[in-house]
């Protein structure tokens, strides 16, 4: 069974009278450990795939199975129990709550999972944290915090639940190339230590950090094939490091 | 869940230090003021209260009533138709009568060697009046029956003329004049303060009735100027009083049913219909004070509701945040709700304080009686919480309504 299973989904606005189709029959199945990454263009759909897969929005039609639960059909707050127990989101602007220190950031998430202590919640912020590489910044505040780090911080926060998958929207977008560089080898990281991944990007060099890239286009699935000369991070930046 | 909603809560207000006190500031000063103006209030009751038990409770005051002569009605008191028989007759065949006083008044002049004085109140009484009044002899001792039957040149003296006549010696055993003769003062009466009406209860001089009447009014007619009787409880006053109409009426020869000539010639009127005239007087105003406290506490719960609507729309990223992580829509709406109710809860009791505080600063200062009452308190307490439900609802609702994708879209 692949952990995602997305079955000829549609997705229709309706604005006023007229009805947007911003999918328009989208079907993959995305395997354990997978690093997938959705592009297109603004209007492609892949905001909307991305919110349907993430289990903030539902299909208007079509089957959608994550880890083997049909979200198609889940109340409003099933839908946020899965989200709380089974997906990561790493967000283009972070979404860090201000004035509150990094650790309570990571915290986040186990507030609204049942049946976590204090002390058990605070273990596993610092383990997060500690993945990361910012354990020594539990105390930050993200104003106190570089981009980088920040986004390192609401990684952490998507790693804390041990999510099934993490997605990330345009996760590199605020940030210059060498801290990207180091935030793309954290995330092969954690995808070679079994996390599976969903990315979507614009950055077509971003994407070559990844195993397999989706090209959406007006709602429909262009192209879907594995991601030859694949950049591996770590290599980039020590490359980048030996140039004179 | 709770718990961790109010972890939550606690939090994101801590965030927003002062946003959160301004916020409550309305609460406080609302939660202040009602405390403090019922405090205020009870306050006042309670004085009234305590006043009108200095003048005796439970207690009967008989007037003598109008006459009249064909269908021409005199003014009440026009006429002497009370008796010290009358008085008798109520101790004699009333069941339900404790204490029977009766009382002359009159006005004079007291002189001390050179000093003298107009006492406010120049009173002959029977003996039996200082326990109609509850009155205490604090030095020396009452004068007697026998005092009253032999018309006694004795008196009694409040503490008003003790100050103005007395410098520090004691008076008990001096000779005082009034209109020329001389009256030994056998008892001091203990301090009672200002009546209800504001006059002062200790400028008193107390002397046998029979002394008063004969010897400082010179008259020979056999009547009082009106008669006080005591019940055992305040319960048993309603029969009293009907036993002394009963007694009176047969005392009087008035026949029952036999038009204007036999209506009652004298007035009952009783201290407990006095009191409870008064309490609700101030109970109304009590209320009436509270009530326009209240309207600023109603306005303190519209400052919350609008700090709320604005800190949802401030904090959408954040709800949209919350909800992508797993937060349900009832986790946010009871985070807003706890928060409303917290920031009108602490606004609450910080209010407790500061109302109860100025209200006894006040009572202090200005010699207002003030009562903090624990009722008022508790009233208070629920009242700011219902606030923080009542305003604090609708914004978290909204709140808990934010569709996820376009709260974290928005700027």
């Amino acid at each position: 069974m692949a952990l995602i299973e997305i079955d000829d989904v549609w997705r229709i606005y309706a604005m006023g009278d007229v009805e947007v189709p911003a999918l328009r029959g989208v079907s993959f199945h995305v395997e354990q450990g997978e690093f997938v990454v959705i592009m297109g263009s603004s209007g492609s759909g892949k905001s909307t795939l991305m919110s349907i897969l993430g289990g903030l929005d539902r299909p208007t039609k079509g089957r959608y199975r994550l880890d083997g639960i049909d979200m198609a059909e889940l109340s409003r707050a099933k839908l946020a129990r899965v989200r709380n127990e089974r997906i990561g989101f790493v967000f283009q602007s972070f979404n860090l709550l201000t004035r509150t220190s990094a650790l309570e950031n990571v915290e986040l998430p186990l507030l609204y999972a049942h049946g976590t202590t204090r002390t058990e919640r605070h273990a596993r912020a610092k383990e997060a944290l500690e993945r990361v590489g910012l354990a020594d910044r539990a105390r930050h505040h993200p104003a106190q915090l570089s981009g980088g780090q920040q986004q390192r911080v609401a990684i952490a926060r998507a790693l804390v639940n041990k999510p099934a998958i993490v997605f990330a929207d345009e996760p590199t977008g605020n940030l210059d190339s060498k801290v990207s560089t180091s935030l793309m080898a954290l995330f092969q990281e954690l995808n070679d230590a079994g996390i599976t991944m969903v990315f979507v990007t614009h950055e077509s060099d971003i994407a070559q950090y990844g195993k397999r890239k989706i090209v959406l286009r007006d709602g429909l699935i262009q192209s879907d094939e594995p991601i030859v000369d694949r950049t591996f991070a770590k290599v980039a930046a020590s490359a980048a490091e030996a140039q004179p | 869940m709770s718990a961790m909603s109010l972890r939550i809560a606690l939090r994101a207000l801590a965030r927003n230090r002062v946003r959160s006190a301004l916020t409550m500031l309305g609460v406080i000063i609302g939660v202040a003021a009602v405390i403090a103006m019922v405090a205020i209030g009870q306050g006042a009751t309670e004085s009234v209260k305590k006043q009108i038990a200095s003048m005796g409770q439970n207690q009967l005051m008989i007037m003598p009533g109008s006459s009249s002569s064909g269908a021409v009605m005199f003014g009440s008191g026009t006429v002497q138709t009370l008796s010290p028989q009358d008085a008798a007759a109520i101790q004699r065949d009333c069941p339900s009568a404790e204490a029977v006083a009766v009382i002359v008044r009159t006005r004079a002049q007291v002189t001390f060697g050179d000093l003298n004085w107009a006492p406010a109140t120049v009173q002959g009484c029977s003996p039996s009046y200082l326990d109609v009044r509850d009155w205490a002899v604090v030095e020396g001792e009452n004068f007697t029956e026998s005092d009253v039957k032999n018309a006694a040149q004795v008196c009694l003296i409040g503490q008003t003329i003790i100050d103005n006549l007395f410098a520090s010696e004691s008076p008990v055993g001096k000779r005082v004049r009034l209109k020329g003769l001389p009256f030994r003062i056998v008892g001091v009466l203990d301090r009672k303060g200002a009546s209800t009406f504001g006059s002062d209860q200790d400028d008193v001089l107390l002397l046998p009735w029979t002394t008063c009447k004969k010897k400082l009014q010179g008259s020979t007619f056999n009547t009082v100027d009106q008669i006080l009787v005591t019940a055992p409880t305040s319960a048993a006053l309603k029969a009293l009083e009907d036993e002394i109409r009963a007694t009176l009426r047969a005392n009087h020869h008035l026949q029952r049913d036999a038009g204007p000539e036999a209506m009652d010639d004298f007035t009952i009127r009783n201290m407990a219909e006095l009191l409870s005239a008064m309490t609700a007087t101030t109970t109304v105003m009590t209320s009436l004070l509270a009530a326009i406290a209240s309207v600023s506490l109603l306005v303190g719960g519209i400052g919350i509701m609008n700090i709320m609507l604005v800190s949802v729309t401030e904090r959408t990223r954040e709800i949209g945040l919350r909800m992508a992580v797993g937060a349900g829509a009832r986790d946010v709406l009871s985070q807003f709700l706890v928060e409303a109710v917290v920031l009108s809860g602490i606004g609450g009791l910080i209010g407790i304080g500061l109302g109860a505080g100025g209200a006894i600063t006040v009572s202090r200062v200005a010699h207002w009686p003030a009562m903090v009452s624990p009722q008022a308190i508790v009233l208070a307490v629920l009242f700011s919480g219902a606030v923080g439900v009542i305003f604090g609802f609708y914004p978290a609702w909204r709140a808990s309504r934010l569709d996820p994708i376009e709260a974290l879209r928005y700027e």
